[in-house]
């Protein structure tokens, strides 16, 4: 006869949840689900180790446990603290833990170079959310930001270091999901960065993905870098035969146009299975697919804006007109605008931007 | 003359070496808990009521009733010689001159925690001590106290050394750990505790040098004579490593029993301050416990004397009280700069962060630079409050004891010091040529009448 | 390449640990690599380190720029390392790094045109009763004053020759 497994019953903010024994707090909210749930940057369900790090997801533990009901003397971490049974936990009812989690959010975007509208991330970016949702209106550092030399991690993934908010989601997908780590957090404390070191491309079947459980944009999908924002597209649920991964993703369409191809995302933001670097990278022709249909998203999403039905891809009229000749570029924006100048990096400007930054 | 446990001996020539050692009576602690069962020698242990002396002033007996004895699991026992805190030099005076006493007490520990592989993990910067340790290790071997079967009782033990390289965060014990598997010294988030999963996630004791030394005359006398040391729960001696402006720096072991003044002024300890000054300020337990002002150092805000004790440093919590910390004790005179004492202090645990945890990876930094402004004369008025808040934005959100260590400091700073923090943002070009001086921190407190009944 | 002797002394440091937990020989091996190959740790030394370990190189760059006794750029043949935290500079730290400055004309964290002296101001090294103080080589000098300096000065001199 099987065992009946003991439930341990918890309280977060008051509402009750039976869960499995070894349950993570932060795990346990996201089974009641809602606004109670602690807000993650470095946890993630799907990579081991990960998690502790950030400290967006601190919580009050009131009540240690029905056996102890001492409450836990400092707040603590979420998503890597385990319930106990009888265990009782305040999130978003303990003033004390807004305040620290504004103290959190603050930190994180310290030396954050703020560069969402040139960040292919802006629109599905946690740490957006995350100020948004949490932070203070303002920060309140007033010296130069951290900025680190760009390095060049190969052809099909980009490394904005200035972004990264060393969550080191990317070092564990690597060490779990490949069979050897080229990357890795060099230097110690405030310098530390994500590096190779001596320059070296990232390349492995499996390497895209730290794409996707980035949560900045620290790391971006070169093959999509400045095609288009994020809102603009519509995602739907496609798959094929892959003998490498699962074959389930999301095309990034606009028209029939796939612009980019990621894994599927949960409601928390994490991939729902990891996919191969052929489907993210490869496979860019709604051919190569079978479709099925428009991807759920969140109606809070920015996304959900592109979210357009029936509209058929314009006709594009150029063709006609040339009469099979082959255009030239017609004009190049950048030489004539006089703010859009691409090899201004705004994440060196100290402060805000001004038209003073864009002379000469 | 205070009474001596550890240090009793180090006047004598040559007691570095083992035959020295051995003659005065040395290894005759381990000889007598080798024939004790495990059982007993951790019984001596938690009567003595001995605290841990790297800092935290954890029970000992009590840490190592911990230990997970999982069947077929080696265990650990690993000792913490990365003395790293400002103030703080007192190991290194013991692994230098009394390295039998060291590894006598790490023999004693082992057996008592079935350890059969024990690690010295000392700081790399100390280079010259590993060749110290090595040498008495190898007499220590080849008298029979080392190795397999020890002294004919089955036991089996090595000890081996291995040196860190720059990095204050490894006197933390989960750090240590990891750097002694080899990796970045990085804390590992807590539960599971190492006494459960520690190295290479083996059930694991990490000790301090002191802690694991005092293992020896708590053998030595017995468990209960070593309580009678002391006052309260601060039993037994304990060495402080005094520094700054004192008529004689150095180490000095300590009955838990004399008040702070005495330990000051007396010609026995630290001789007074040097050159005729008068005291200013004290950090007595390593820079990263809170700073107190002269006239709450000697007496409490209750107005009995300070002792040198767990329980009467920390009398009154951080509002007025400080803490035994790992007995780096720092001495200001009239002379010094409190928004520069506290600088450099932020600008250590700054260098010393791991870059883990956010808070303390962007916070300390932000501290250290608002701290320069101030100290430059670039300061603000808000700049002071806004130190009060990221240092209470750091404080219990990270996930080592770092990012308390980096924000008690500040806090104390300001909460006894503000007028000094004020004069440097209002005199910005004064502060730079002169120091605020005295001022009022030696004036006698004025305690408050009892209620008139 | 290590020599016969050094390669005796990394199987030595291997077989302290446990089977498999090779890796936790990383930093007394950078060490010697350090003494070994000019004071400092190439790439290409990390690598050689790895290869000995039979661990990724990554895993090396990870530790080696953690660690801030290992050196990632070349450095001069005696380093100067000053302690300036809280406990040296109550004692004067501060002039004693002032003095070195101007009497080897480098500021902090440079080294010498002859490729003798680099000054570093490090943080805190335990030695703080014996404040100011150096760390040299493998060895500390303490209680520090203008004339001690001098005569470390003179004493590297003496001994590059």
């Amino acid at each position: 006869m099987a065992e009946e497994k003991k439930l341990f019953k918890v309280k977060i903010d008051g509402i009750p949840v039976e869960v499995e024994p070894g349950t993570t707090i932060l795990n346990a909210a996201r089974q009641i689900g809602g606004d109670i749930v602690p807000p993650a940057m470095c946890y993630y369900s799907k990579l081991q180790g990960s998690g502790g790090k950030c400290r967006t997801c601190l919580v009050k533990v009131s009540k240690g446990s029905e056996a102890d009901p001492r409450p836990m003397p400092k707040l603590v971490a979420s998503c890597r603290t385990t319930v106990m049974d009888g265990m009782e936990v305040a999130n978003i009812t303990s003033p004390e833990v807004l305040d620290a989690r504004k103290g959190v959010v603050e930190f994180l975007l310290l030396n954050h170079p703020l560069d969402c509208p040139v960040c292919d991330q802006a629109g599905e970016c946690s740490l957006q959310d995350l100020g948004y949702e949490h932070g203070a209106d303002g920060t309140r550092y007033e010296f130069k930001r951290r900025t680190f030399e760009k390095i060049d991690i190969g052809d099909k993934i980009q490394l904005h270091m200035t972004r990264c908010i060393l969550c080191y989601r990317c070092v564990y997908t690597a060490d779990q999901l490949t069979e050897k780590r080229e990357h890795g957090i060099l230097g110690r404390g405030e310098v530390s960065e994500i590096s190779t070191y001596i320059h070296k491309s990232l390349d492995n079947e499996f390497i895209g993905n730290v794409i996707d459980v980035c949560p900045v944009g620290a790391l971006t999908d070169k093959t999509f870098r400045f095609k288009n924002r994020v809102w603009f597209l519509k995602p739907v649920d496609a798959h094929r035969d892959c003998d490498k991964c699962c074959g389930k993703t999301v095309l990034w369409l606009r028209g029939d146009e796939v612009f980019r191809v990621t894994a599927r995302k949960d409601k928390y933001g994490e991939v729902e299975a990891f996919i191969c670097d052929t489907c993210r990278f490869d496979k860019k022709e709604t051919k190569d697919w079978i479709v099925e249909g428009p991807r759920k998203i969140d109606r809070h999403s920015v996304i959900s804006q592109g979210q357009y039905v029936g509209v058929v891809k314009p006709h594009d009229a150029l063709p006609d007109v040339l009469e099979g000749r082959q255009p030239k570029l017609l004009m190049n924006i950048h030489s004539i605008s006089q703010v859009n100048r691409p090899e201004i990096d705004l994440s060196k400007i100290e402060g805000p931007a001004h038209s003073d930054d864009f002379k000469n | 003359m205070g009474r001596k446990l550890l240090l009793d001996k180090a006047h004598i020539e040559n007691i570095r070496y083992y035959d020295v050692y051995r003659a005065n009576g040395g290894y005759e602690s381990a000889e007598k808990a080798l024939k004790m069962t495990p059982e007993l020698v951790l019984d001596e242990v938690k009567k003595s009521g001995l605290r841990g002396r790297g800092g935290a002033g954890f029970p000992t007996g009590m840490k190592w009733s911990f230990i997970a004895k999982p069947e077929g699991v080696p265990r650990y026992l690993v000792c913490n010689a990365d003395e790293s805190e400002p103030g703080t030099f007192k190991d290194r005076y013991l692994m230098e001159f009394l390295p039998h006493l060291l590894i006598e007490g790490l023999l004693i520990s082992s057996y008592t925690l079935g350890a059969n592989s024990c690690y010295i993990y000392i700081r790399g910067e100390y280079a010259w001590i590993p060749d110290i340790l090595e040498e008495a290790i190898a007499d220590a071997k080849k008298n029979g106290w080392l190795g397999k079967n020890i002294q004919g009782t089955g036991f089996d033990l090595e000890i081996y050394v291995q040196r860190g390289a720059g990095a204050y965060i490894c006197g933390e014990e989960t750090a240590l750990i990891e750097s002694l598997e080899g990796k970045r010294g990085n804390p590992r988030i807590k539960p599971p505790f190492p006494a459960i999963k520690g190295l290479w996630d083996c059930p694991t004791v990490v000790n301090n040098v002191e802690t694991l030394a005092a293992i020896v005359p708590i053998l030595r006398i017995g468990g209960e004579e070593y309580a009678k040391y002391g006052t309260g729960k601060s039993t037994g001696t304990k060495l402080i490593s005094a520094c700054g402006n004192i008529n004689k720096p150095g180490v000095y072991e300590i009955e838990m029993n004399i008040s702070v003044e005495e330990f000051i002024y007396s010609e026995e300890y630290c001789g007074g301050i040097a050159n005729g000054k008068r005291l200013k300020a004290c950090i007595p337990g390593g820079s990263s416990v809170p700073i107190v002002p002269a006239n709450l150092l000697l007496k409490t805000a209750k107005g009995e004397t300070r002792m040198m004790t767990y329980e009467s440093l920390s009398d009154g919590g951080f509002a007025t009280g400080t803490m035994m910390g790992s007995g780096g004790f720092i001495v200001l005179d009239e002379d010094q700069c409190i928004v520069k004492n506290t600088l450099t202090f932020a600008r250590f645990y700054h260098h010393e962060s791991c870059g883990q945890c956010s808070p303390c990876r962007e916070g300390t930094g932000w501290m250290e630079r608002v701290l320069k402004n101030i100290e430059k004369g670039k300061g603000k008025m808000s700049d002071i409050d806004l130190l009060w808040d990221i240092q209470r934005k750091i404080e219990g959100n990270t996930i080592c004891p770092l990012g308390d260590a980096a924000a008690w400091p500040v806090a104390a700073a300001i909460r006894h010091f503000r007028d000094e923090f004020e004069w440097h943002v209002l005199n910005p070009e004064e502060s730079q040529v002169r120091n605020f001086g005295l001022a009022h921190y030696a004036d006698p407190l004025e305690i408050a009448a009892p209620a008139a009944v | 390449m290590f020599s016969e002797a050094k390669l005796n002394k990394v199987k030595e440091i291997i077989a302290r640990y446990p089977q498999g937990k090779q890796k936790s020989a990383l930093l007394p091996v950078l060490h010697l690599a350090q003494e070994e190959f000019g004071g400092w740790l190439s790439a290409e030394t990390m690598d050689y380190v790895a290869s000995l370990l039979q661990i990724t190189p990554i895993e090396v760059y990870e530790v080696a720029t953690f660690y801030s006794m290992f050196n990632m750029k070349p450095v001069g043949k005696y380093v100067f390392e000053v302690c300036h935290t809280g406990p040296c500079m109550l004692r004067g730290s501060d002039n004693i790094v002032d003095y070195i400055k101007k009497k080897l004309d480098i500021n902090v964290g440079e080294t010498t045109k002859d490729g003798l002296f680099t000054l570093k101001t490090v943080e805190c090294l335990g030695a703080c009763g014996y404040a100011p103080m150096m760390q040299l080589g493998k060895h500390f000098r303490e209680h520090l004053t203008p004339e001690r300096v001098d005569e470390i000065i003179n004493e590297c001199r003496v001994n590059a020759n």
